[in-house]
């Protein structure tokens, strides 16, 4: 089963506006599946780590229902048919 | 889940009576198990410190007030605007141009004469923050920046309150408690603010009008089971809603023990949180002051009129060049803005524009640090330039 990638609309619209990705998880991680992802959708790259090619401190993200920050960062493993949440932080009010 | 207000207030001692009209205003809660009599009184006992009194702030301060909550005490420097009545449905009509703070306290006292507000009409900084919430029981962030929520945020951890969590944009937001006794804080979702530019406020990205009264109620829930301790709050849940698919999901929130605000506690006392984020105030940002390299309006209308050999380049989005555009202006939005450079020629003269002139400052600067010499900054936006130069341009 493949990954399934939930991005929010700011971000979505720079991968041709959709909200759910899928992703192949034989790469293991929660890393590849956002290779995956930036390779299908460049514009996506900056948005989603640094030059390092490390998360961000205001976008996290989210393997299931668990911050990837508490179980090894992009290293964080993936199974079939987990869910990657991506949340970036917003400020409106 | 104990109350957060006082040990003795929490044992019924020193509460305050209802009058035969309260009792009868809140029938329905004193007919709630979980309410009741007593509770109601901590409601009346309760403080309640909104900061903003805008989307979020207006349903937050609405329905505390409607349930009786004791003190409301509202921080907003700004004046109701045109443009606030799509969502703050604390304001109307009939009080444009006033303060916020006023308008917000006239529209509680008609909606409930029994609730004391007290008004701040400040910005919340770092000189005044711990002063201003020191008295309160709850803190609501309400607020539409992140230096705010930043020192929001950390005056809670610092004075050990809950801080009431929502945040918007377009159709999605966030909802959590932060700064509970055992919970995480903001900072250990995120532990740094995106820099300025990387994430459009709602004045540049658009909110859908409902979408802070979805969050402003769930926020006014939350501060409401807090005070009277009952349920299981969002501590250590965010709340996530999508109100395009319709859909809420909540994810974990875990405390960091590295965190410095709630975790090693390095955190002491507050920064100052509005340059340490970089964030332009988006209503006032058209009035800063002009810096190296920007350009006027009527310097740049007299540039048109000579038909000098420029590049005009317009960073905002496809959908407010619907709504107000100057001739001629090349449209790539900020976002794409990086990955455009490339096709940009270094050695021709460039003036950059947006909304307010903010955005366009980020464009200039990125330029800049790629080796572009001669550019320019449109001071203070399209909307100075519909100010000084063509009073037809639409002000949004």
């Amino acid at each position: 089963m493949p990954i399934t990638v939930n991005l929010p609309s700011i971000l979505a619209r720079l991968a041709n506006d959709e909200r759910a990705l899928e992703a192949d998880p034989t790469g293991g991680t929660v890393g590849s599946v956002v290779d995956q992802v930036v390779a299908r959708y460049p514009l996506l790259g900056p948005r989603l780590r640094n030059d390092a090619g490390e998360p961000y401190p205001f976008v996290t993200f989210y393997l299931n229902d668990d911050d990837i920050r508490f179980a090894g960062g992009f290293g964080a493993a993936v199974r079939d048919g987990d869910e990657v949440t991506i949340v970036p932080a917003i400020a409106g009010g | 889940m104990a109350s957060v207000i006082g040990q003795d207030q929490r044992a019924n001692l020193g509460l305050p009576e209802l009058n035969s009209d309260e009792v009868l205003r809140y029938a329905r809660h004193l007919l709630l198990p979980d309410v009741g009599l007593d509770g109601q009184r901590r409601l009346k006992a309760s403080r309640v410190l909104l900061i903003g009194a805008g989307g979020l702030g207006s349903p937050t301060a609405l329905y505390l007030a409607a349930a009786g909550v004791g003190t409301i005490g509202i921080v907003d420097p700004d004046v109701v605007d045109a443009s606030n009545l799509q969502r703050q449905v604390l304001h109307a009509t009939s009080t444009l141009g006033r303060r916020k703070v006023d308008s917000a306290r006239d529209r509680l006292h008609d909606l409930n004469p029994h609730v004391h507000v007290e008004t701040y009409d400040v910005a919340f900084r770092a000189d005044n923050a711990e002063d201003i919430a020191r008295s309160y029981d709850v803190i609501v962030d309400g607020t539409d920046n992140f230096g705010t929520r930043y020192l929001t945020n950390d005056v809670c951890v610092l004075l050990g309150k809950p801080n009431v969590y929502g945040s918007i944009f377009r159709f999605e937001g966030q909802a959590s408690v932060f700064a509970t006794e055992d919970g995480p804080c903001y900072r250990c979702l995120f532990p740094e603010p995106p820099p300025p530019g990387m994430v459009p406020s709602c004045a540049e990205g658009g909110v859908l009008g409902v979408l802070p009264g979805l969050i402003g109620t769930i926020q006014a829930t939350e501060t409401i089971k807090l005070l009277l301790g009952i349920g299981s709050t969002l501590a250590g849940r965010l709340l996530l809603v999508n109100t395009l698919d319709m859909q809420f999901r909540t994810v974990k929130v875990v405390k960091d023990p590295e965190c410095p605000a709630c975790g090693t506690r390095t955190i002491t006392r507050l920064e100052e949180y509005a340059e340490y984020c970089g964030i332009p105030d988006p209503q006032g940002a058209h009035e800063e002051p002009m810096t190296v390299g920007d350009i006027t309006p009527v310097e740049l209308a007299e540039k048109i009129k000579r038909q000098d050999d420029f590049d005009l380049i317009d960073v905002r989005e496809p959908q407010e060049v619907n709504i107000a555009r100057i001739e001629g202006a090349r449209l790539i939005p900020l976002g794409q803005f990086e990955a455009a450079i490339a096709s940009l020629n270094p050695a021709r003269e460039i003036v950059v524009m947006c909304r307010s002139g903010a955005r366009s400052g980020m464009a200039v600067h990125q330029l800049r640090q790629r080796g572009f010499q001669n550019v320019h900054n449109l001071a203070g936006g399209i909307l100075a330039w519909a100010d000084t130069v063509d009073p037809t341009v639409v002000k949004y």
